[in-house]
């Protein structure tokens, strides 16, 4: 408040002998503006629920959710997808010597086949996923475990991880490329997919590892030090990590464009997943240019080089084939929620409106509570 | 005086300067005083941080999110980067602290102002500024300057040793003060000499009290001289209608009154507040139990775990915490993470809500005076939504049902009355006339010389209408029949009633060409000129008179310049010319009976021309002007409710004593006699009385004693002595004037009329229909106060009315019993259940003592509740503080006391919310309130309309808020049970806190502000809306938004789960979608308990999702690698390609809200 009692009546404004002196020049009246704002009679518009207006809506939340919703449950539908655990949990599965022998340390890959039949050909590009559950990837700690300066291509942070990936950050004494926990537990299994034609001959089914990353995280997010040139002399003086076979520079022999930071299979794990149990995309399948489909019907064998562990947390890994539409993979739950939600609406409406129609016939001036 | 020795601690010493001028600091007598620089700033340049910071922490919310954000600096506990948590409560705290800066600087400013406005101090000639003045100097003021420091006045430019000064600045009356100089202290004629002064003042210590001083001169030859607060100048105020007076500073700078006064605003906290506070403790009950869960939750999980498995992140040696461990540091990282469910904006957002509430009341074009161009005033910034509140209305009755303009109505005279039949006639017809104004302004040059003129507004309007008193036939020949045999020693009791009319009062005379500055609005219209014009035609010549002598200063400052300083002089003090024409003047009336008795002594001829604190000047009907020796004048206080002048008959030289008051405070003290025609007078005239009251009427008593010398020289002595001391001043001053006031011999009585103010009934109505009971405290008597009860509609002809007055109190206990027995039946009678009949209650103030002792305080509120209206007679201040302290105290309700004058003061701190009326009687009634209006009219709006308005506009963002924090902390808190509870956030950080910060800030600041849930005109038209509006924020409506964000938080966060679930997306595009729903639900949510859509609202709430969407789009477009660990790059972009997105958005937007809108 102001300085003194004597304009406490603040109205009165400032006092000073000063400037008071020779007496009011002019008499400025304290009344208020009349504007619209002040005197808060601006134009408002004040929605009333009556039955006018809430019938309606319901009516058209109702029409316009059903087709939705319908419309999102067959295009859910009409995805193929085959998925196929290899866990080798039980005694009886194909991987379960692997999977018992297995452990983080072994030199010798472990190797198992999974025979399976598709029922149903695959048209289009088909894309390939390994699903883990039971892996929470979102764990406070462990998503924290990254570097992405150094995933960025920043020397200084290739050289000097930050202290969020210990206690991945330095081994032997040089520090770990790419640090933390995230990348010490890439998965690292490699499948391979193979169609048994009618005479029992495995053709290698072509699977494609480029575009499997988002674009922006392949171009702009993740960076080698120095370019793509020479990555062995950009990762000098820095040290795998320490659950991985290879380095980072030396992830993919076949293709040098893949290597280091911008491996795509690298910066999909890195994207790590929302829930425990999630998939990721391995491979893709792309179509034909004949009018073949994709995946004829018929006998496959899942070939897998069984190099990650799972039983450490009860996990299960998985393998998943799936084409794909404008939604995303399979999913029946949206069609289902604008199916019910829409019905909802409108049964309500309609309740509403016999309900209205009865009281209305009573008394003139009928409002639905609301 | 010999009390002073005891006392010496509570006294001070002072001498002038003048004879240390030029010697060092150590040897001046006054050093240890502080000098007359003030400084009101709270906070110095260097210190204003940690000063500030030590202030914000007495909140107890600040400390916690302080606390909150250190945790999160422990690096075993923290969920976000510590440096980001701890961005919100450093933006809290900048912004609060950014307000108590400006603030401060604007007070800075002020002082330095203040401090550097030029004075004139004696001892170094020339023209000093403000605070170099001194506790001892001699400080010259000139007219309309202000006083720059507490003065005892010395000297005065007027022969009189009187000046004037308005203290407008200090408590808000506009009427002026006179103010005597102390005389004989120093040699002062013609010009004052500041050198002679050799005396020690000896004052009391500084005190706040603005109405009380205590000072003794004591001179060299210890002879003491004492003095009071008529001699003192206070700081602050403004000369007026004195060319120049000179005082000695007693009190400087920090220690004047005015200063001392200038007490912090009141913080009152709200009913409202104190509710949310428990809903706050419900809150961190909330929090420390999913806090517990979350806790137990990792515990669990991490039990379950068979092995290491690679996901859980040992620390740097490779170690894993034990479950438990694990568990006990997941409790506080979850306090962090879900802090915001106690909400941190709350308190800023009450505030700024606070503020547009209270800027739109004050604009409020309805509650704006045209009269007297005041708007209301919140003087308590943070009790608007109380006013939504109220259940009991106490008001005073004179001066705020009623206008406070008093007409002199009628009088009975030695027992036999005169109606002033035509009055009444006439102020019907003016009534009609008094609502449009007419304000004539001329500008004339002010008078005051010394280059000082300046060209003013001035207002010549038509008088008041109470001055307009149309003399009584029968009594004018009567009084012209006493003024033919004056000459007899035997003076005429008419004759006698008239002078005490005119000189038994304090009014100051002013000319009409000496009126102040001030704006008088008087209400008169145009048509009533012209209409008075025809029907008095010499009083409209006396208005164009008027302006040709207005026209005469307008003559160029030339003339003014030729001015001896006694013409200037002259002009500047009250002396009336001496050809004074009788309708130039103006009366300047401390309360407007006294004005109004004025009034009608001048419309018999007995004008009052002069008043000077020693003479009285009078012209009589005969057209001869007296001079009366005011020997001196007992003034009113509200114990003796009477006053006394005591005057010398210029002719007989009797010392008479003339005392008017109240007819109970006079009867008794009327001379005891037998002879039967006096006893009949005295009969006659309580006769009169009972029945002016019955009429509404304010009634008087004027006595006439007369004192013989000898009686006078006793007396006189005993009044010095007492006017002297310091110890007990008042009561010894008391007793004096009680002693004289004895025997006296009844001369008459007068009854005054205050007419109700417009539109108090409908008002009166309107509230009780609202729900509201109204009980009425005044001082007046029975009779009176329930007139005006009928008149204002708070007492219905058809109510059953139950009058109690009793004497003792077992006589009290008993009718009081009965009365409640009665009243118990009637309500439960089954006949009276639909009638409308109500039962009105009329108790006195004896009774009322009684009945508020402890013992019947129970019986009397039980009895109280049951009637629907009350009516105290007869209740001093104190009482009415004890009734509403009572009513507040045992009922439990919220109590609004409104009142005008002085002695409401007390009423308007003890209720709930204190309403001032900015009226007649000063301002102490409006310095002690909470809110000030000009009108009681404006009552009806400001509860009814924007009590309504505030209070749910508050209630409501309340509600939204919590439930807006509970709703998004809930999103968190569902996906631990989907991270091994362990405390990710799936929702980048920086975007959590702008949601909270920027996205949804807004929004429900505007709704608390500007949201109309019932247009204005309905509830002045359905008052009942009012009582429905006070349950808008209970302990339910809170609970079932806590359900509502549960359930709403709970569809956000699951449709998102299911839609995406075994799918291959990651954390931060999980919680894209999901932070964009909960931003469409909370916003929608709003705009559904928006009632009103403006402009306004429109753009803010479209505004909230454009910034959201434009910051999160800018931001996940450059943070490639800013934020780790969160990726927002690019996410949002890929999102909002995605059609399923905005599928997923619209689904789970209508499935959070059908419950809602349903």
């Amino acid at each position: 408040m102001m300085a003194s009692s004597y304009n406490a009546k603040e109205e009165d404004g400032h006092h000073s002998g000063a400037s008071n002196n020779g007496g009011a020049g002019v008499v400025k009246s304290k009344k208020p503006d009349n504007t619209a704002f002040k005197q808060q009679r601006l134009p408002a518009w004040q929605p009333i629920l009556t039955a006018g207006t809430v019938l309606p809506a319901f009516f058209v939340i109702g029409l316009i959710f059903i087709p939705i919703g319908i419309g999102l449950y067959v295009t859910s539908n009409n995805i193929k997808e085959y998925e196929i655990d290899y866990t080798g949990a039980d005694i009886n599965d194909a991987c379960y010597n692997c999977a018992k022998n297995f452990s983080w340390n072994s030199t010798t890959p472990c190797l198992c086949s999974v025979p399976f039949t598709l029922e149903q050909p695959f048209e289009s590009n088909v894309f390939m996923y390994y699903g883990l559950s039971n892996f929470y990837q979102n764990h406070r700690r462990y998503v924290k475990s990254r570097d992405d300066s150094q995933l960025n291509g920043d020397r200084s942070a290739l050289k000097n991880p930050s202290k969020e990936c210990e206690p991945y950050r330095t081994s032997e004494g040089k520090p770990i490329a790419p640090c933390g926990a995230i990348a010490n537990s890439l998965f690292n299994d490699t499948l391979e997919l193979y169609h048994i034609d009618s005479n029992g001959t495995r053709n290698a089914i072509p699977l494609v590892k480029k575009g499997i990353a988002w674009w922006t995280d392949k171009h702009v997010k993740f960076r080698n030090p120095g370019g793509n040139s020479n990555l062995t002399v950009a990762f000098q003086d820095t040290s795998k990590p320490v659950n991985w076979r290879k380095p980072v520079f030396d992830l993919d022999p076949s293709d040098p464009e893949n290597n280091g930071f911008i491996n795509e299979d690298f910066i999909v794990w890195m994207r790590t997943a929302a829930l425990p149990t999630f998939r990721k995309l391995y491979r893709i399948i792309q179509k034909k240019p004949s009018t073949t489909p994709t995946l004829p019907s018929g006998k496959y064998v899942l070939e897998i080089t069984y190099n990650y562990p799972v039983r450490s947390f009860d996990g299960r890994k998985r393998m998943i084939l799936s084409t794909i539409s404008w939604m995303g993979g399979k999913n029946p739950f949206l069609g289902i929620a604008y199916i019910t939600v829409g019905s909802i609406c409108f049964f309500l409406g309609v309740v509403l409106l016999i309900i209205h129609h009865k009281y209305d016939t009573r008394n003139n001036s009928a409002d639905i509570p609301s | 005086i010999e009390k002073m020795g005891r006392n010496k601690k509570d006294i001070r010493n002072l001498v002038s300067n003048l004879p240390y001028e030029g010697l060092g600091k150590t040897k001046q007598p006054n050093r240890y005083f502080p000098g007359n620089a003030i400084k009101t700033t709270k906070y110095t340049l260097l210190l204003f941080i940690p000063m500030n910071l030590f202030e914000q922490f007495h909140r107890l919310a600040n400390i916690y999110f302080v606390c909150l954000a250190i945790l999160n600096f422990v690096p075993v506990v923290n969920a976000f980067q510590p440096e980001v948590a701890l961005i919100p409560i450093c933006v809290i705290l900048s912004l609060a602290a950014l307000k108590a800066a400006w603030e401060d600087f604007r007070r800075y400013r002020s002082d330095r102002k203040l401090n550097n406005t030029p004075c004139f101090i004696y001892s170094r000639f020339t023209k000093s500024r403000w605070k170099d003045v001194r506790v001892g100097d001699f400080v010259k003021v000139v007219c309309n300057e202000i006083v720059p420091a507490d003065l005892l006045l010395l000297h005065s430019s007027d022969p009189s040793g009187v000046c004037h000064i308005e203290t407008s600045n200090l408590d808000g009356e506009t009427n002026l003060k006179q103010r005597r100089a102390m005389s004989g202290i120093c040699i002062s004629d013609p010009e004052f000499k500041p050198e002679s002064f050799n005396t020690v003042v000896v004052c009391e210590k500084p005190n706040n009290n603005l109405n009380h001083f205590k000072c003794y001169v004591e001179k060299p030859d210890k002879d003491k001289v004492g003095t009071g607060i008529e001699s003192l100048l206070l700081r602050g105020c403004k000369m007026r209608n004195t060319h120049h007076a000179v005082g000695f500073v007693v009190y400087a700078g920090h220690e004047t009154k005015s200063m001392l006064n200038n007490n912090a605003p009141r913080y009152k906290r709200s009913k409202l507040e104190r509710k949310l506070n428990t809903d706050v403790i419900f809150c961190v009950i909330l929090l420390l139990s999913m806090c517990l869960v979350g806790a137990l939750g990792h515990f669990l999980w991490l039990q379950a775990l068979p092995s290491g498995p690679p996901y859980l992140v040992p620390d740097s040696n490779g170690h894993l915490d034990s479950p438990s461990l694990s568990g006990f540091y997941m409790f506080f990282t979850m306090i962090i993470l879900l802090q915001i469910l106690i909400p941190i904006s709350l308190y800023v957002s009450i505030e700024l809500v606070k503020i547009g509430q209270i800027y739109f009341i004050t604009n409020d074009i309805d509650l704006h005076d045209d009269e007297t161009d005041r708007r209301v005033q919140c003087k308590t910034l943070n009790i608007t939504e109380d006013l939504g509140q109220i259940e009991y209305v106490f008001s005073d009755k004179t001066g705020t049902l009623t206008e406070n303009k008093m007409v002199f109505r009628r009088c009975s005279i030695m027992g036999t009355e005169y109606p002033h039949k035509e009055n009444v006639k006439c102020s019907t017809f003016e009534h009609a006339l008094t609502n449009s104004l007419y304000i004539i302004y001329i500008l004339y040059v002010s008078t005051c010389f010394g280059g000082f003129a300046a060209i003013r507004l001035a207002v010549l309007g038509e008088p008041e209408s109470g001055e307009d008193v149309i003399p009584d036939r029968k009594l004018l020949q009567q009084i012209s029949r006493a003024g033919n045999c004056s000459g007899s020693q035997e003076i005429d009791p008419y004759l006698d009633f008239f002078l005490g009319l005119a000189i038994c009062n304090t009014v100051a005379v002013s000319m009409a060409t000496a009126q102040r500055q001030r704006v008088n609005a008087n209400s008169v219209s145009l048509p009533h000129i012209f209409t008075s014009w025809q029907r008095k035609p010499k009083r409209s010549r006396s208005i164009l008179e008027d302006l040709v002598v207005e026209e005469d200063h307008f003559n160029p400052p030339v003339k003014k310049e030729d001015f001896e300083d006694t013409t200037g002089l002259q002009m500047c003090s009250l002396h009336a010319p001496s050809d004074t024409n009788s309708d130039n003047l103006s009366y300047e009336a401390e309360s407007p009976d006294e004005a109004a008795l004025v009034y009608a002594a001048k419309a018999y001829g007995f004008t009052l021309l002069n008043r000077t604190p020693d003479s009285v000047t009078l012209r009589l009907p005969s057209g001869e002007d007296l001079v009366f020796e005011v020997l001196d004048t007992l003034t009113f206080d509200s114990n003796r409710k009477r006053m006394s002048v005591l005057v010398r008959h210029p002719i007989t030289r009797e010392y008479v004593l003339y005392t008017k008051g109240a007819d109970y405070a006079i009867m008794e003290l009327l001379v005891k006699t037998e002879i039967p025609w006096q006893k009949n007078i005295a009969a006659g005239t309580q006769h009169h009385l009972d029945c002016y009251a019955k009429d509404g009427l304010r009634t008087l008593c004027f006595t006439k004693k007369v004192v013989s010398y000898k009686e006078y020289e006793s007396w006189s002595v005993n009044r010095q002595r007492a006017l002297a001391a310091i110890d007990h001043r008042e009561e010894l001053v008391m007793d004096t004037a009680v002693q004289l006031e004895t025997g006296l011999s009844l001369l008459g009585a007068t009854g005054i009329e205050d007419r109700l103010q417009e539109s108090v009934p409908d008002t009166i109505v309107a509230l009780r229909e609202a729900g509201i009971q109204v009980w009425v405290l005044t001082g007046d008597k029975p009779e009176t106060a329930v007139n005006i009860g009928y008149a204002c509609r708070l007492l219905e002809e058809e109510d059953l009315v139950i009058n109690m007055s009793c004497k003792n109190k077992l006589v009290c206990t008993s009718i009081l019993d009965c009365t409640l027995e009665e009243v118990r039946r009637y309500s439960e009678d089954p006949r009276n259940v639909d009638t409308t009949q109500g039962i009105s209650l009329v108790i006195d103030g004896c009774t009322l003592t009684m009945a508020l002792s402890s013992d019947l305080q129970d019986r009397f509120v039980d009895l109280a509740k049951r009637c629907r209206s009350v009516l105290c007679c007869r209740v001093t201040p104190l009482q009415k503080s004890r009734v509403v302290k009572m009513v507040r105290e045992k009922l439990k309700v919220m109590t609004l006391a409104v009142g005008d004058g002085a002695n409401d003061v007390s009423m308007i701190q003890a209720a709930d919310i204190g309403i001032g009326l900015s009226g007649q009687e000063g301002m102490q009634a409006v310095m002690a309130s909470d809110f000030a209006i000009s009108r009681f009219k404006h009552l009806n709006k400001l509860i009814l309309v924007h009590g309504h308005w505030c209070y749910t506009r508050l209630a409501n963002m309340i509600i939204y808020f919590f439930y807006k924090n509970v709703a998004y902390v809930n999103l968190l808190f569902w996906y631990q049970f989907f991270c091994g509870f362990s405390g990710t956030t799936m929702i980048d950080y920086w975007l959590m806190i702008f949601f909270n910060l920027f996205f949804t800030s807004v929004p429900p600041i505007m709704f608390g502000i500007m949201d109309r849930d019932v247009s204005a005109e309905m509830l002045l038209g359905v008052p009942e809306l009012y009582r429905m509006g006070q349950g808008e924020y209970t302990f339910s409506t809170f609970w079932v938004s806590m359900l509502d964000a549960f359930y709403q938080s709970l569809v956000c966060f699951f449709i998102p789960y299911l839609a995406y679930q075994d799918s291959d997306i990651d954390v931060f595009t999980f919680g894209t979608p999901l932070n964009t729903i909960s931003l469409f639900t909370i916003i929608l949510h709003l705009s559904i308990e928006i009632k009103a859509w403006t402009v306004v609202h429109w753009v803010i709430m479209l505004g909230s999702v454009a910034l959201y969407f434009i910051v999160t789009l800018v931001y996940s477009a450059i943070c490639v690698s800013c934020n780790p660990p969160s990726n927002p790059y690019w996410i949002l972009q890929s999102q909002m390609a995605d059609p399923m997105f905005y599928l997923l958005c619209i689904i789970t937007t209508v499935v959070a809200l059908m419950p809602r809108y349903y």
